[in-house]
């Protein structure tokens, strides 16, 4: 087998990001690993890939790495800019240092792993993507999110999971307000299994029995004249 | 009885303010504590094509000979930066409505006419079908807020993808689907519980802002190897401002929607009250692309209430490169009509009409999803009504009879191709039209405003 012809590395100090997604849609033939020297905070990196390889951005990446990613496992040394993971369908990203506002906002599959903070609307959207954040998660995380977990290991800023619906979070830490129609509930054995293989798959080694479980009280779901302007 | 009486019964005088319409308004209100939602567009009147009038060809144009010269209607839509721009061949589009909001029958009833005749038809809030696709030779795809049913193989299997930040119907506000309506098809292509009142949210989950846009606009592009055109599509409000930030963001297409443009199902008060009219939404449109040396680059769009070949060349002449259309193709399909059409036989409609307390001709009651005629309802009794050859068909006569009469009009006029038509060929019938339109009003050379 070819070493050469496994693994290729783009320079985006010389070469251009139109290059590398083009490279990346096409046939990947005996290659299956990819590495993006320089990255320097471009947007767009590794969006709509759609094969099983394996990427590594060596620094931090701008808007969107990643984005609608399947099935490739996506490794950003740095930090990611808003909406890392966006939409993602299937595949592993894992960030890290920080990743800004709308991590794995929509995303409907694959894990996205954050070992730092994550900004604003982490999981936003979340429509059956699994999102583990090592450290805190700003405000209106999991706002109208509708299928998947999102585990937060440090603490939640205001208004956690706003109008959610059936999207499930896990917070180790504080939270400092649930948005509306969210609430703690008890957690039970399945709560833990799926938290411990979460973290497991994040190589983070809590014990899930220190989190707490937040999911939709339902009373949005259908549209009546107590709701008070709820939504 | 006393002789100064006169004998004519008592005196009905009613209120211009608290009229009958507003009197069960408020008595609605008090009742249920809910304001209305309901489905289609503005039903106030408002400055329109109809106040607009064609100067024909006399002594000082030529008129082409209306059945031996040729009169062109293609158009080609996205060539600012897409590789592979979308052609059709007429000027005149199907808007984007859910399959959620109509059946699957539906969306492939007008993939399926919308090819016939060569024009594209559009997805809507919860994804794009296989039946529609498939029946579809050009399909745009909507990017809406809710990102319901959104994913990258549709992407790339889509002819243009269309990033909604608003509608004209509810700029500013996001959406609503009644439970009745997610049935359990509907709701796993959005990934929802069934039966739940599915809210759309107002902003997209992953950008805020024009500068947000342009990059992921980049990024929609990067995705589809930029091949196909991004449209960008806002609710009429502020569209010279609008129209100019879209064109900046990078958008290959802008779609603007005027207040009348239809949904199906928003709050009466949003349709009514918010939002400007298409006529003053597509001159600020077309001015925003000529203050910025882009009209003919980025092409413009223009929808809300446009019914019929007169109002398609009334929008060309006044500078839009194409229309789309949404309400006047569900009215083809059979909305609000008493019957529909079932083997080959008329069936009335008009006890199911009835049964929602509306009649036909009066009906806005998409939001139900108890459609009478089967077009906006995801019921598997009610969706049969329409039948997709009878819908295709029929939806292709009408968009063919609006292509004939638009270039009708254009010959009439003397040209030769229905973009040559130009705002010099338009007059006002009204103040008000000629104010918003910017054409001078009948007669005159006046264009209030302007001079
Ligand atoms: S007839 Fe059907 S499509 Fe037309 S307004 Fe009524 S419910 Fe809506």
């Amino acid at each position: 087998m070819n070493a050469v012809a496994e693994a290729i590395a783009f320079d985006l100090a010389s070469q251009k990001l139109r290059e590398l997604n083009q490279f990346l849609h096409g046939d990947l033939g005996m290659v299956k690993q990819v590495r993006v020297l320089n990255p320097d905070g471009a947007h767009s990196i590794a969006v709509g890939v759609n094969a099983p390889v394996t990427i590594n951005i060596a620094g931090h990446a701008g808007y969107y790495a990643a984005g609608m990613n399947q099935l490739a496992d996506v490794d950003i040394a740095g930090n990611a800019g808003p909406g890392v993971a966006e939409n993602m369908m299937s595949g592993r990203v894992h960030v890290h240092g920080f990743a800004s506002v709308s991590a794995g906002a929509s995303a409907q599959g694959g894990l996205l792993i954050v070992d730092g903070d994550a900004g604003l609307r982490c999981g936003i959207s979340l429509k059956g993507g699994d999102i583990v954040v090592g450290g805190d998660v700003g405000a209106f995380s999991a706002f109208m999110a509708q299928a998947g977990n999102l585990v937060v290991c440090g603490d939640a800023a205001e208004n956690l999971g706003d109008s959610l619906y059936e999207a499930v979070i896990y917070v180790r830490g504080k939270v400092k307000s649930l948005g509306a129609d969210a609430q703690f509930e008890p957690m039970t054995d399945a709560d833990h299994v799926t938290v411990a293989g979460l973290l497991k798959q994040a190589g983070l080694t809590h014990d899930p029995k220190e989190f707490k479980r937040i999911a939709s009280a339902r009373s949005l779901y259908h549209w009546n004249a107590d709701a008070n302007q709820e939504y | 009885m006393d002789n100064n009486t006169p004998d004519t019964g008592p005196s009905l005088e009613e209120s211009w303010g608290y009229d009958r319409k507003t009197l069960d308004y408020i008595q609605r209100a008090s009742a249920t504590g809910l304001y209305e939602i309901r489905g289609l567009g503005a039903k106030r009147r408002v400055p329109h094509f109809d106040d607009l009038l064609f100067l024909g060809a006399s002594l000082s144009r030529y008129p082409l000979e209306g059945y031996r010269e040729k009169c062109s209607s293609k158009v080609v839509l996205g060539t600012r930066f897409a590789k592979k721009p979308v052609e059709l061949e007429m000027p005149i589009t199907i808007a984007g409505m859910s399959f959620g909001a109509l059946s699957a029958n539906v969306k492939e009833a007008l993939g399926r006419a919308a090819s016939e005749v060569g024009t594209s038809t559009t997805t809507g809030d919860g994804g794009m079908t296989q039946e529609e696709r498939n029946s579809s030779k050009t399909l745009v795809y909507q990017c809406l807020p809710s990102r319901y049913g959104f994913n990258p193989d549709d992407v790339r299997r889509a002819d243009a993808i269309e990033v909604v930040i608003g509608q004209g119907a509810k700029p500013g506000g996001g959406g609503m689907l009644l439970g009745q309506k997610i049935n359990p098809r509907v709701a796993k292509m959005r990934v929802l519980p069934e039966g739940v009142d599915q809210r759309s949210a107002a902003r997209h989950p992953d950008w805020t802002g024009p500068d947000d846009l342009a990059i992921k606009i980049i990024e929609l592009r990067e995705i589809t190897d930029w091949r196909i055109p991004i449209y960008v599509k806002v609710g009429a409000t502020r569209t010279f401002n609008d129209v100019k930030l879209a064109v900046h963001s990078g958008a290959d297409v802008v779609v603007v929607d005027g207040m009348q443009g239809g949904t199906a199902a928003t709050q009466t008060t949003f349709i009514e009250n918010v939002g400007i009219p298409t006529l003053a939404a597509l001159r600020q449109a077309v001015e925003a692309l000529e203050d910025l040396n882009m009209k003919g680059k980025v092409q413009l769009i223009i929808s809300g209430g446009i019914r019929s070949g007169a109002d398609v060349a009334k929008a060309l002449a006044m500078g839009a490169d194409a229309v789309s259309v949404g309400q006047g193709i569900l009215m083809a399909l059979g909305c609000n009509s008493g019957s529909y059409m079932q083997g080959g036989k008329h069936i009335s409609a008009i006890a199911d009409y009835t049964k929602l307390g509306t009649a036909p001709g009066f009906c806005h009651h998409c939001h139900t999803g108890q459609c009478p005629v089967g077009v906006t309802t995801q019921d598997a009794v009610l969706e049969q009504r329409l039948e997709p050859a009878v819908g295709a068909k029929r939806v292709r006569n009408y968009l063919k009879t609006v292509n004939m009469e638009l270039t009708t009009i254009a010959r009439a006029c003397g040209k030769q191709n229905v973009h040559h038509l130009e705002r010099e060929d338009l007059v006002a019938l009204t103040v008000e039209a000629a104010a918003m339109a910017g054409v001078p009003l009948a007669g005159t050379s006046w264009i209030p405003g302007r001079q």
